[in-house]
């Protein structure tokens, strides 16, 4: 039993580090990349300031720090969480990304958009109530 | 109308068996019990030793660049919805190539999350 609620709290916290890593890394590469704009021209100086650039920003950094928070975070659940049921959990982002819109960048969130979350957010806690792992670790060999 | 429905095989299909391919990596390096940064950076590490991991990436890759491809032909708000059938994909694969036990709960969770996406996408104001 105890074994059991171990397995289902580290599932749930892997899950919402990678639902919150996801789409933080998404915004700020975003944010960064917008902040500096497209490359000005093909010629190779202006590619190697414009990579610089992207380089020395600390919102591209702090974007890819986060991609990789969402990456090991992926992985790791999946060395024992079933992927039917960690992929649609990941669902959760499209919400999170909303939210983010919504009170970070200020966008409009339609009533659809709402019922849509509300939908996933659904289909994620019924899937939340089916058991984690139901597979064993495959030998190697 | 026939490199679209191409297109959108490899996004759902072989997006989809590709993070399968990387879901059989990681079980094949079995459940981490410590979450020391040390370890947890090593996971990625230990798992690109595994050949599952490199077919998986190939396929998300391939994935990628067809939805690069689809995106340039299509709007956003036609092609991510369309996207949402990789749950679906997902399910069955997980069944059948993983041997997980999909049962009728997980299946409605797993559909209800798939008309969810359909419709954050659809109302993208």
């Amino acid at each position: 039993m105890k074994v059991a609620a171990d397995l289902r709290f580290k599932t749930y916290l892997l899950i919402s580090m990678l639902i919150f890593f996801g789409p933080i890394g998404d915004l700020l590469m975003s944010k960064g990349m917008r902040r500096i704009g497209t490359a000005p021209s093909w010629n190779p100086a202006a590619l190697l300031h414009y990579g610089f650039q992207v380089f020395t920003s600390p919102i591209i950094w702090c974007g890819t720090l986060a991609m990789i928070g969402f990456f090991i975070s992926y992985t790791v659940v999946l060395t024992w969480a079933d992927y039917s049921y960690v992929q649609p959990a990941s669902a959760l982002t499209s919400g999170i990304a909303a939210l983010l819109g919504r009170f970070v960048l200020g966008e409009t969130v339609t009533p659809l958009r709402w019922a849509g979350i509300a939908i996933v957010c659904l289909g994620v806690l019924i899937i939340g109530y089916t058991p984690p792992r139901t597979t064993e670790p495959i030998d190697a060999n | 109308m026939l490199i679209e429905v191409i297109l959108v095989f490899f996004i759902v299909v072989v997006g989809t068996v590709g993070e399968m391919c990387v879901t059989r990596a990681m079980k094949i390096i079995g459940e981490v019990k410590e979450f020391s940064p040390r370890t947890l950076l090593g996971v990625p590490i230990r798992a690109f030793r595994v050949g599952w991991m490199w077919i998986g990436f190939a396929m998300m890759a391939l994935a990628y660049f067809a939805l690069l491809g689809m995106l340039a032909r299509a709007n956003v708000s036609y092609v991510i919805p369309i996207t949402s059938l990789s749950y679906v994909v997902g399910a069955i694969g997980g069944r059948w190539f993983l041997g997980e036990a999909v049962t009728h709960q997980r299946w409605i969770g797993v559909l209800l999350v798939c008309a969810g996406v359909v419709l954050v996408y659809l109302g993208k104001g």
